[in-house]
């Protein structure tokens, strides 16, 4: 059987260094499998999160050969094995210990941004009717996994570091399947300029090539989101008409 | 003792998938201090991975459906086993629970009318899965995460509970570990509540991650509450199986209710071959019938395939077994010859199943809407669990409920498709609600500092002798042996026989996990979760297999070959398994309450 060698991260807050591990490889095999072997065989405390497996749990992020994946979703036959293959932590994030990162200022957004926040009911049967065209475009946006890769490449946030000031693509996805959404009254607008930093963001488009889900996050989401904050805060007269015919 | 921080709820929920967090939406809406606790990050329980969608009688595509009809469905896929008044509180309740769901923002697929569009499964005599695509799992999670973190619930992320604490008889408590630094914490809690999940980890082959270690179970026993239903395990008939690196992942039913067929070597649809009597005025007959069901004609009968999962798997490895397998000893599911039958084949697929597209392409280089996909059974879902009351949720210890997969009863011998998201909606809520009120009516408990005390030393003592013997026979290694004992031993088809020889593998394996030590530090240590996890393992294992020795008949996910067919008597017992003073595993039959005279009508005019 074949093997390769992997050259992995290992360390702590404090810091750390790359290790190689050579391990067996079979057809079919992704990274998290060779991971799993290298913990079971070598490596008993090797740090490293995974759920599914299967790309739908977003847990297994992590920078391969530098490209910021999924684990369990990068095929060993998709990269080039005569060399080692580096796995890294995500670098936008405080490391835990290897492979694992702290994520949780993500979760401390989230909890930020205001809840749904449904019109009442006007069906008979005291639900909501929504025709599947006006739901497809919101369900892309919810289909995110949050995997974080998205927040992981943002210069804005892996350069910058401007945590404080910017939510990070991920929550620009959240914001717009809010603001998108057929039933949500809510108004965001004014925190996106302001609390949630929109401006921020140049449109590099770096997170919707990492995106595991395909979600267009700029095109569909940020800038769809920056449009209403220009409409909002820099065309009164638009805004006042578009309450007044009920287009906002 | 090691340093540990405390924490005092109302109520505690230990596990934050579906069940969890629905529990914890309602006990906190009930103005009680609520905390909530899971292995994982929050978002990424086993909830997140279910695809085909909630159960719920919604009647928004066949205005015949109910849930008199959901209730025989259910009581029909559970053979008669299922505690009915779960059974009843679910079929009546589910309709709420998606209504309650798509309040807090969900979006489902809808019909042309706008309505919530459900779609067919197997086992459901209408369309009834509320669904979004093939990521239904997601979209509730979601939603029940994002509601729930504005309504100042606690939450503790990658934390493992491995102790319940008691108060008397009373349930008061939990020692747990955070994953990340492996320090202790000590709730203190006027109720508890578990909502853990399965025990698919307990074979080789299994559509479940890491987490689901039986946990719950194993708690819940040791604290003295009794487990019921173990014998049935769910092994569903159609997991990858290649390549080596993704055998067991699951491949949604979903496809089968959207036309795909199952195929052997030499091309036969070989689910027509073997149709069960309780089911054959439900099921097609031809291939024409069958798709037209899966197209939505109301007169058609459903086609084999969507027969109840233990008969559909059964199938499967009666074709494997008998050489008519594919290559990598499994069997065809095609969806792509739908071709033949609609215009725009292969967008509907994409359109329809895209989870399933991608996993496909992504993982083995196979283009569903082109070629057949390689399936087989893989372990899927825990029917038995904690006995709870079905009103409430409590356990027999009480001050602890229980919730979700791990809890027992509403799915009898068999579950169908999509009544565990809906179990979750309905059950959560339950066991929220009166999690909540025994909190309130009941008063702040003590905590036993000692027993916690010896619950911490017993974790760290895994350190002990610094890695020795950890890479002999490391606590990977005995999982692993486990694993492969159990898939071989105790798996679909069972004997006597293999099952005693579980048994003995059972304790040796006992005796190994004593032994077993771990290397490094407590920092985000795998090898020492792994280790901390193995007498839960131990416990279901032993619980799955003595239950399977007891039921000497077969019935639903439970296939003995030396008593291959039902046996009345035992048709109307449950088993019901608890600690005895002694240490040692005690198994009873309990009879089955008789079920109330509306309740068999209904079953009796749905035949
Ligand atoms: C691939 C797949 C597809 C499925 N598709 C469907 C479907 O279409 N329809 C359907 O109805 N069902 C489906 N199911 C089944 C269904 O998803 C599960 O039964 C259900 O999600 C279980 O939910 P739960 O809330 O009980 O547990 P889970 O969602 O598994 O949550 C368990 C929680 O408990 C926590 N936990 C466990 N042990 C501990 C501990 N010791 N300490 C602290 N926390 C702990 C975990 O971290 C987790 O948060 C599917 C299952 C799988 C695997
Ligand atoms: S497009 Fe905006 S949000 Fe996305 S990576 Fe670039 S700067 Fe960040
Ligand atoms: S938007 Fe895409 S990349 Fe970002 S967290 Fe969600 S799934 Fe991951
Ligand atoms: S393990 Fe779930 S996305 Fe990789």
């Amino acid at each position: 059987m074949a093997t390769a060698t992997f050259r992995i991260w290992r360390g702590s807050p404090q810091g750390g260094r790359f290790e190689d591990y050579s391990t067996e490889i079979s057809e079919g095999m992704v990274v998290l499998d060779a991971i799993h072997d290298i913990q079971a065989r070598q490596a008993n405390d090797l740090a490293v999160r995974w759920n599914c497996k299967a790309g739908r749990c977003g847990s297994c992020s992590a920078e391969i050969d530098g490209q910021p994946r999924l684990m369990c979703m990068t095929r060993l036959s998709t990269l080039p094995l005569d060399r080692p293959v580096t796995v890294e932590p995500m670098r936008a994030f405080p490391v835990v210990k290897d492979l694992v990162t702290d994520v949780s200022w993500n979760f401390r957004v989230k909890k930020q941004i205001k809840a749904f926040n449904p019109r009442p009911p006007d069906a008979q049967d005291g639900s909501w009717r929504m025709l599947q065209e006006e739901v497809d475009r919101v369900q892309e946006f919810r289909k995110c996994i949050e995997c974080f890769l998205c927040q992981d490449v943002c210069h804005v946030l892996r350069e910058h570091h401007l945590h404080e000031q910017f939510v990070g693509p991920r929550f620009f996805v959240h914001i717009a399947g809010l603001e998108m959404h057929p039933l949500d009254t809510e108004d965001r607008v004014p925190e996106l300029r302001q609390a949630h930093g929109v401006g921020y963001c140049n449109i590099t488009k770096c997170c919707t090539k990492v995106c595991p889900e395909s979600i267009r996050i700029t095109d569909n989401a940020i800038i769809p989101l920056k449009e209403r904050v220009v409409d909002e805060f820099y065309d009164p007269l638009k805004k006042l008409f578009a309450k007044l015919w009920g287009l906002v | 003792m090691a340093q540990y921080e405390t924490y005092q709820y109302d109520v505690l929920v230990i596990g934050a998938g579906g069940a969890g967090l629905r529990a914890a939406i309602e006990a906190s809406a009930a103005g009680v201090a609520t905390g909530i606790v899971c292995k994982s990050l929050l978002g990424k329980a086993h909830t997140v991975m279910a695809e085909g969608g909630i159960a719920a009688a919604l009647s928004n595509v066949d205005e015949r459906d109910n849930w008199k009809v959901h209730f025989a469905d259910t009581m029909r896929g559970g053979q008669y086993l299922n505690n009915w008044r779960m059974a009843e509180l679910h079929a009546r309740e589910a309709p709420q629970g998606v209504r309650d769901l798509e309040a807090w923002g969900a979006l489902f697929d809808r019909t042309r009318d706008g309505r919530i569009l459900q779609r067919n499964f197997g086992g459901h005599k209408y369309p009834r899965l509320a669904h979004v695509g093939d990521r239904t799992g997601l979209e509730m999670i979601r939603t029940l995460q994002d509601h729930g973190v504005h309504r100042g619930i606690d939450v503790h992320m990658e934390c493992t509970v491995i102790t319940l604490l008691k108060d008397g008889d009373r349930v008061a408590g939990a020692v747990a570990y955070d994953r990340e630094r492996g320090r202790f914490r000590i709730f203190q809690a006027r109720a508890v509540l578990l909502a853990t999940g399965g025990i698919g980890r307990a074979y080789e082959i299994t559509s479940n991650s890491w987490e689901y270690t039986g946990d719950g179970l194993a708690l819940a026993y040791e604290a003295g509450a009794e487990l019921m239903d173990m014998e049935f395990v769910q092994f569903h008939p159609t997991g990858m199986v290649w390549p080596p690196g993704v055998r067991g992942i699951l491949v949604t039913e979903g496809v089968r209710g959207e036309g795909g067929v199952l195929l052997n070597k030499e091309g036969r649809r070989f689910m027509f071959d073997d149709i069960p009597e309780l089911y054959r005025n439900q099921t097609a007959d031809n291939e024409e019938e069958g798709w037209r069901y899966t197209q939505g004609d109301k007169q058609a009968r459903r086609p084999p395939e969507l027969l109840t999962r233990d008969h559909v798997a059964r199938c499967i490895v009666r074709e494997i077994k008998e050489g008519r397998g594919s290559p990598h000893g499994g069997v065809f599911l095609d969806i792509s010859w739908i071709r033949k039958r609609l215009p725009h084949a292969a967008e509907h697929i994409k359109k329809k199943l895209p989870s399933m597209y991608h996993q496909f392409k992504a993982l083995a280089d196979i283009e569903i809407t082109r070629e057949p996909m390689e399936v087989g059974p893989t372990t899927h879902y825990m029917m038995g669990g904690i006995h709870v009351d079905a009103d409430s949720q409590m356990s027999t210890a009480p001050g602890l409920f229980a919730a979700g997969e791990c809890a027992a009863g509403l799915h009898g011998a068999n579950r169908l498709g999509g009544n565990s998201l809906s179990d979750l909606l309905v059950f959560g809520k339950r066991a929220g609600t009166h999690a909540a009120s025994f909190a309130q009516e009941h008063g702040p408990t003590r905590i036993d500092l000692e027993a916690a005390e010896a619950s911490v030393r017993r974790a760290l003592r895994l350190f002990e002798g610094n890695g020795q013997p950890a890479l002999g026979d490391g606590p990977y290694r005995i999982q692993q042996d486990l694993q492969e004992t159990m898939q071989r031993l105790v798996g679909i088809v069972r004997t006597e026989h293999e099952m005693l020889s579980a048994l003995e593998a059972i304790e040796q394996l006992k005796v190994r996990a004593q032994a077993v030590r771990v290397s490094g530090n407590r920092e985000y240590n795998s090898g020492w979760h792994t280790a901390l996890d193995l007498p839960n393992l131990l416990i279901v294992a032993e619980a799955i297999t003595r239950s399977g020795l007891e039921r000497r008949e077969s019935r639903g996910a439970h296939f003995r070959e030396d008593y291959p067919s039902q046996d009345l008597a035992q048709g109307k017992l449950n088993l019901v398994l608890r600690k005895g003073p002694d240490g040692q595993m005690r198994i009873e039959r309990r009879p089955i309450p008789q079920l109330p005279q509306p309740l068999q009508q209904i079953i009796d005019e749905m035949k």
